[in-house]
């Protein structure tokens, strides 16, 4: 029984100021940014990424880094926001740090302002960050040294362009990163098994229905649609050798016998029940089949092989394997959606459902244990983990991460098993595959452009000579183009050709217009969206971008590609 | 195509403009999209610095708005807000310290913005926006929205389409509204009487279905009616002297308590604190990063408005709507939301909307249901029919003697096929309804 109601715990000061995010991503998420280090290698006109840090020093992240070697000029007040005039002259690393800490006082925030090619060589300098973003320009070798470090540490890598009205920012994943909290839509996770039924909830149908016929008008009101649902269900096999509908005809047909087993000599003229029955009829005669994603999981090496090192949730995931294979649907999530019933008769069936739950997470539980003991796994799995990944199991997700293009200068781009798809979804009128090649071919020009003598940055298109600069960019973006459709040992047709040229050409216009200068709106639309895919790769909730999102702020749309 | 239109303002690091040298390469150059009789530099500038806009809302978005529109180059901006700051605004509205608690927002926003953006002047209002009359919103060359309640945009933008006089061509005001929950958002451009408007677009933001009555009172199932039962109906019957104010936790604590012990007397599981004033505030989650990508997409349209420096959504018979979904990857839909022809607001006056009723029901129930209404949303609502007055709100008098046709069924009120007007104190506008009855 349950006991008194407890002495209020009002939410403490800090359940306060988070309390909008943690009904997103709840306390363990919460823990886990304020676990997080982020480095920010940051250049250019030094927007983007400072404004990314804003949406995640406000939230909470524990500790942040900026490395930027720029001094403060009075061109950055025009475009950043942390910045004050009197910080010209001084560090835009150490100012930009002090005003980003302002806005929450339980981050930590620090500053690098070594230039980043002495910094990097350093040994150990990238230990201590649990996730890097990079922003453009950054010179090639440089890029290359941080992704070969997020491949040996599998710490996830970002590499962000923002430039005029256009933006682009890849994300370098860890080749097996797995999601277990995916937040599906909540209409999308209601698992109710009529085709798979279990004897506790036959029975409860059975008791719910019987003498249907003579119950007053009160009561049948309130039969709860599952168990109306079983009910037909079993008269219907009794007449179909034991089978359920399954042609499109008998299906509808199914429909129409409990439509019309609905009283209307009522009021209101019929059964909100019933109505309810009605409504789920068709779905409910799909079997509980999980989609073709989650059983590739199942097939992926990380969950046949585990070993005593494997993460926790191929352990998990290899334990549903099992069940999955043992009795062809996975554990039963346990949640039953509302509908209309009297409070006892729907409480009563959602325990019906949770105790099938908690018997599927003790068979899976079982297994993990067994998994344990024989590979010898130093680390005790927690149950609770098992039973959040057995309600979710039908939306666990599984995205392979990959290096993004490093642009050297002179080198061909390799699209590898990418280029393909790549070059047929070129000649899509809308893709914004075109714009990614020209910002391929920005990295192109800063990797073959001197640095500033003065101040040592990466010199960018359009800075001083717009026409020639569109030239030079325009010709390395056909080149890209022309190399990638021979890698994917394909040709495309006139006139798609020259239109894939042309848009090819205009996307290198606008961004060359720009000079290299960042517009304060795209950098803080571009700053939200990476902050949000940080704030995924952080609490490992959500589903990321896989791997390239580009945004197009002149038509006001994103894409994202893989590459 | 060809690069005929550059034209190179000179950019330097030193002189007035020094400040802008980035924004300057957009505004002093040509692209591929910008019009060919467009004419970069200094006019652009000018027209830029010479826009006087009008923020409402300095809330999440608020902030956000106030910021880009500043470093977009803007110089007179107003704001509208008549909140206070809460300690729940901290971890987003970047504009806010713990010391500022309990302070309007419009005010501190528009000083620390000013403090930071140097040369930028913005006007803060404390107050509420229908404070203020055609004559105030006539100086604005247009209205960035960034609010979380759907009467008051519905209510500027009822007014802003009331103001459009076709000779006049400074009468129609661009208004750009932006809207998050969680990890998605929207953002939106209407030319009033030209694009669709916010009306137009109401059953984009379908009202949740409300519990009904008889499920709060008699038979609970979630916790959520537990609460809802002890916000609606516990309230009134104990506590009927005290205006409850869901802003205190003692109010807070009080239906927290009557949840719980109902939710345990019908074994329920699930209430807590948190879902308690989520439910009772019709909290939405908000983050930072969310207000910042559909606030920017607002500043974004809003400056290419101002200065044609690209095409901009909106531009009639084009795309004026992206929709943003940051849960599952990245995804925007972006597209034209047409106009209807039968909208309360833009549409054609004389034109009632069709709608099948119950000739059953009560004119309460009818009442009650518009509430629900995606398209219609009303909360207060007075109705009358060609013939008759059918039930008003106020005044008193009129409200006592229309008060027993609430009890009436619909087809003894009117007749099959007639027209009703609805109105209701939130909007400028009136609601026409063919109302017939279903079989
Ligand atoms: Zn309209």
């Amino acid at each position: 029984m349950a006991d008194l109601p407890p002495p209020v715990q009002g939410p403490t000061a800090k359940e306060k100021k988070y309390d909008r995010q943690l009904r997103l991503w709840g306390a363990t998420g919460q823990m886990a940014l304020e676990d997080s280090h982020m480095l920010l290698i940051n250049s250019g006109p030094g927007v983007v990424g400072i404004e990314t840090l804003k949406n995640l020093v406000l939230p909470g992240m524990g500790n942040f880094t900026i490395q930027d070697s720029a001094i403060v000029s009075e061109a950055d007040l025009g475009v950043n926001f942390f910045l004050e005039e009197e910080y010209i002259g001084g560090f835009r690393a150490e100012h930009t740090c002090n005003l980003l800490k302002e806005l929450n006082p339980d981050v930590q925030g620090n500053f690098i302002t070594e230039p980043i090619d002495s910094w990097l060589t350093q040994p150990d300098s990238l230990k201590p960050f649990t996730l890097i973003l990079a922003i453009a320009p950054i010179r090639p070798e440089l890029l290359a040294r941080l992704s070969a470090h997020a491949n040996a540490t599998l710490i996830p890598l970002f590499y962000v362009h923002c430039v005029g009205f256009y933006s682009h920012f890849s994300v370098h994943l860890p080749s097996a990163y797995p999601i277990v909290d995916t937040h599906p839509d909540s209409e999308t996770t209601a698992d109710i098994r009529m085709l798979k039924p279990w004897p506790e909830l036959l029975q409860f149908a059975k008791e719910k229905t019987s003498n249907m016929d003579t119950m007053e008008a009160d009561d049948h009101g309130h039969i709860p649609y599952i168990a109306i649902l079983l009910h037909h269900l079993e008269e219907w096999k009794k007449g179909h050798d034991g089978k359920v509908p399954q042609t499109y005809q008998e299906k509808t047909e199914f429909k129409t016998t409990i439509s019309k087993a609905a009283r209307t000599n009522n009021p209101e003229g019929g059964e909100e029940n019933y109505d309810e029955a009605v409504a789920a009829a068709l779905k409910s005669l799909k079997e509980p089949e999980p989609s073709s994603s989650v059983k590739e999981i199942f097939k992926v090496p990380e969950c046949v092989l585990v070993n005593k090192e494997s993460p926790s949730f191929w352990v998990i995931a290899h334990a549903i394997g099992l069940f999955y294979t043992k009795y062809g649907v996975l554990p039963v999530p346990g949640a039953v959606p509302d509908m209309k019933a009297r409070s006892a008769d729907y409480i009563q069936l959602q325990n019906v459902y949770k105790s099938k739950a908690r018997k599927d997470v003790m068979e899976v539980l079982e297994s993990v244990r067994f998994l344990e003991r024989t590979t010898g796994r130093e680390t005790v799995i927690e149950e609770k983990d098992v039973e959040q990944f057995c309600k979710n199991a039908a939306h666990i997700k599984l995205v392979r991460g990959r290096p993004f293009h490093v642009v050297q200068a002179g080198e061909t781009i390799k699209w590898g098993e990418r280029a393909k798809s790549i070059a047929q979804n070129l000649t899509f009128p809308d893709t914004l595959i075109p714009l990614y090649i020209a910002f391929l071919a920005f990295d192109e020009f800063v990797a073959t452009h001197d640095k500033d003598r003065l101040s040592g940055a990466p010199k960018m298109p359009g800075e001083t000579r717009q026409e020639t600069d569109t030239e030079k960019v325009t010709g390395i973006a056909f080149k890209i183009t022309d190399d990638l459709i021979k890698e994917a040992g394909t040709f495309i047709e006139e006139p798609d050709y020259t239109a894939v040229k042309e848009r090819i050409g205009e996307f290198v216009q606008e961004l060359v217009r720009a000079g290299g200068a960042e517009l304060h709106n795209i950098a803080s639309l571009t700053g939200g969206i990476v902050s949000q895919e940080i704030i995924k790769a952080i609490t490992e909730q959500y589903i990321p971008v896989d791997n390239t999102c580009l945004f197009d702020g002149v038509k006001s749309k994103t894409e994202v590609i893989r590459i | 195509m060809a690069n005929a239109n550059i034209s190179s303002v000179p950019i330097g690091s030193e002189g007035p403009r020094a400040r802008w040298k980035y924004l300057d390469n957009i505004l002093g150059r040509s692209g591929p999209f910008t019009d060919p009789d467009w004419v970069p530099g200094e006019t652009v500038i000018e027209s830029l610095e010479r826009a006087k806009l009008l923020v409402i809302g300095a809330g999440g978005l608020g902030c956000e708005i106030l910021k880009n529109l500043a470093l977009s180059g803007f110089k007179d901006i107003h704001v509208i807000d008549m909140d206070t700051i809460d300690v729940s605004n901290l971890n987003r509205q970047f504009l806010f310290r713990h010391a500022d608690v309990g302070k309007y927002k419009a005010e501190v926003a528009a000083k620390f913005v000013e403090k930071r953006v140097k040369g930028v002047k913005i006007t803060p209002y404390c107050g509420k926006i229908q404070d203020k009359d055609e004559e105030y919103y006539k100086q604005f060359a247009m209205i960035v929205c960034g609010l979380d309640s759907i009467e008051a945009r519905r209510w500027i933008n009822a007014t802003l389409v009331g103001m459009v006089d076709e000779n006049d061509e400074d009468s129609l005001k661009p208004l750009i509204d932006g809207g998050t929950e969680g990890f998605k958002g929207q953002a939106r451009v209407i030319l009033p009487t030209m694009t669709s408007c916010i009306e137009c677009q109401l059953d984009m933001h379908a009202p949740r279905a409300a519990v009904p009555l008889c499920t709060l009172a008699s038979i609970p199932r979630q916790p959520q009616h537990c609460i809802e039962w002890a916000h609606i109906i516990a309230w009134d019957e104990e506590r009927k002297d005290i205006t409850l104010d869901t802003d205190d936790p003692e109010h807070i604590t009080w239906l927290f308590q009557k949840a719980l012990k109902r939710a345990q007397e019908f074994n329920i599981e699930g209430v807590t604190y948190s879902m308690t004033q989520g439910v009772v505030k019709n909290i939405i989650p908000a983050i930072a990063s969310t207000n910042a990508i559909v606030a920017a997409s607002c500043c974004n349209e809003a400056f290419k408005i101002a200065t044609s420096t690209n095409p901009f959504l909106g531009v009639p018979d084009t795309e004026n709507y992206m929709m943003y979904t940051g849960d599952e990857g990245v995804y925007t839909y972006t597209f034209q939301h047409l106009r209807q022809p039968d909208c309360p607001v833009c549409g054609d006056d004389s034109r009632a909307r069709p709608l099948q009723v119950n000739p059953n029901s009560t004119l309460q129930e009818f009442l009650d249901g518009l509430a629900e209404r995606p398209e219609a949303q009303l909360k207060k609502p007075s109705i009358r029919s060609e013939e008759k007055s059918l039930y008003y709100q106020s005044p008193a008098s009129l409200e006592e003697q229309t008060r027993p046709n609430l009890s009436k069924k619909l087809n003894e009120l009117l007749e099959n096929g007639e027209e009703v007007v609805i109105s209701d104190p939130a909007f400028p506008t009136q609601f026409k309804y063919q109302l017939t009855f279903k079989e």
